[in-house]
């Protein structure tokens, strides 16, 4: 088997859940990662979308930020920020959401405001952006994230975006109609709601990762689901498209100059 | 009609100690350079408004020129948190900073609503969310024909937004092209506006009937400013500096070297040492 870094499992794991069916709205970060590697093996014909109004775009070089000029210059055509929300977004145009975040509950509700109170906060994150409506408004939300216990609490200090909500019919309860987070794909393992209670369930773990260790990562007491199957690793091809986008990302963003000549 | 002037007397005309001000640029076209300038002039009080306070609103806050703050996301995109940002927010430091915090569907909405000359914007937005605990301007509305409730936030209506384009014309006709954002509606929103832009030429000539142009009957100043945008981007003309945005996290990180980077690249500097950028990368295509 070839070698692989647990972060590595996690993008490729990630791609593997899109297809070519999908119009993407494309969080920045790992959720990026993953879907350029999607539509760079399986599914080239993804659509993917930035919130800076970019749609179908597909990017050499992994941008820095939702709104790099490589994003527009690869896209179909790219909307102003206003449309983008209203029409493609709460307009119910957008298949699949992929989301990270700071912080996680065990109902896919995700923190990315602030850490304490909101009025005295211990750390001031950087808010939620688009985050909230696309967690409402797109068909699903797939979500990816590093499983650690300060990521994967059992309180989150903040509701930034609703995943879950309580659990249960919670989001059925408050009038929506989109099935809300339906995985969550960590370096250790992929989740997925109980059917019935919506809380996160360990459905999939990666090779050479044990259930110890996952219980040991994660806030809460994490829940196994009754048949649970070990992730496929990443295949020669997988692994080569990743490494070589990261190695192009690397050389870009590092190449534009020391930043000694800024103004 | 615009007046075409220097950036300084643009800015001096235009922008008030208390004002509220909205700098716009979805990660394209960030006016740094007349930010700049509104640091140079010690503007004070300010009300900032922006969906994506970035860089330049790390620099505007860290030098206490802001006594609030109205955003829906507020860090260094790619790189992590904005810790000037985090200091005023956190520690009071250099003052307090009073925050008004949305999505940025409701920030988008609020400017079209402004444009469009409304009292309000409304949405299906927020659903599940806590930021309406915490956020006074977020209410609801029921719809008056199927009684969907639905999140309502206040029009944006700045007193001057700042913004930077590709170019204008010589009557004040300005083009704006690629990442578009909210700029439109920035300035359609406001009671005045300064545009920074790359180049002025004698025909605007937009390369589309459906191109965003900005006439010079909603424009109130503009300034010749090359490279102007740095170290974000002007769509045809310089790319993204990734690398600043990469390094502008050690910079910010301690208040000293922070201080230290605004004396040298703010205080001590002027509009046009903002030419180099553009320059620069004109050689490298050359």
């Amino acid at each position: 088997m070839t070698d692989f870094t647990p972060n590595e499992m996690m993008t490729i794991a990630a791609a593997r859940e899109l297809s070519n069916d999908d119009v993407c709205f494309v969080g920045i970060g790992a959720p990026s990662a993953a879907c350029n590697v999607a539509r760079l093996t399986h599914a080239p014909e993804i659509t993917l979308i930035y919130e800076s109004g970019t749609v179908g775009t597909k990017p050499d070089v992994l941008p820095l930020s939702i709104g790099d000029g490589e994003l527009c210059d690869t896209a179909l055509f790219t909307v102003s920020v206003p449309e983008m929300f209203r029409y493609w977004l709460q307009g119910g145009r957008i298949t699949t959401g992929f989301l990270g975040g700071a912080q996680i509950d065990k109902f896919a509700n995700l923190n990315t405001t602030v850490v304490g109170p909101y009025d005295h906060p211990k750390v001031r994150l950087p808010g939620g952006g688009g985050a909230p409506e696309i967690a409402s408004n797109c068909g699903r939300i797939f979500i990816t994230m590093t499983l650690t216990k300060r990521g994967f609490v059992e309180k989150l200090p903040f509701v930034t975006s609703m995943g879950h909500g309580e659990g249960g019919n919670h989001r059925e309860r408050l009038g929506l109609t989109t099935k809300g987070p339906t995985r969550v794909i960590t370096d250790l393992c992929i989740l997925e709601p109980d059917p019935e209670t919506k809380e996160l369930t360990v459905v999939s773990i990666h090779p050479g990762v044990s259930r110890d260790r996952i219980a040991e990562n994660c806030g809460w007491p994490i829940k196994f689901a009754e048949s649970v199957i070990e992730t496929p690793a990443p295949t020669e091809t997988e692994l080569s498209v990743l490494r070589d986008i990261n190695t192009r990302t690397r050389k870009a963003h590092e190449g534009a100059g020391t930043g000694k000549e800024a103004a | 009609m615009a007046r075409i002037q220097p950036l300084a007397e643009a800015v001096a005309d235009n922008v008030r100690d208390g004002d509220t001000v909205a700098m716009e640029g979805f990660t394209h076209l960030i006016p740094y350079a007349a930010g700049h300038e509104v640091i140079r002039q010690g503007r004070k009080d300010l009300f900032l408004i922006r969906m994506t306070p970035d860089i330049l609103y790390d620099q505007l806050i860290g030098v206490g020129a802001a006594r609030a703050m109205k955003f829906s996301w507020g860090g260094n995109p790619g790189v992590g948190s904005l810790h000037r940002f985090r200091d005023a927010v956190e520690n009071q430091w250099p003052r307090p900073l009073e925050v008004e915090e949305h999505s940025h569907a409701a920030m988008a909405n609020a400017y079209e609503a402004g444009a469009a000359n409304l009292p309000f914007a409304m949405l299906r937005g927020y659903i599940g969310a806590d930021l309406p605990k915490v956020n006074p301007n977020i209410k609801s509305v029921t719809c008056p024909f199927t009684g969907e409730t639905l999140a309502a936030v206040p029009a944006i209506r700045p007193d001057v937004t700042i913004i930077h384009a590709q170019r204008a014309d010589r009557k004040g006709n300005v083009l704006i092209e690629g990442i578009v954002g909210v700029q439109k509606e920035a300035v359609l929103a406001a009671k005045r506006s300064i545009v920074t832009v790359e180049e002025i030429v004698e025909e605007l000539a937009p390369p589309s009937p459906n191109s965003v142009v900005l006439p010079s009957w909603v424009v109130t100043a503009i300034a010749h400013v090359p490279g102007g945008a740095f170290p974000s981007y002007a769509h045809g003309y310089y790319p993204r500096n990734n690398a600043f945005y990469i390094r502008w996290d050690e910079i910010a990180r301690d208040r000293e070297s922070f201080t230290a980077w605004i004396r040298e690249n703010v205080l001590d500097a002027k509009p046009e040492d903002f030419a180099r950028h553009a320059a620069k990368h004109s050689a490298k295509a050359a």
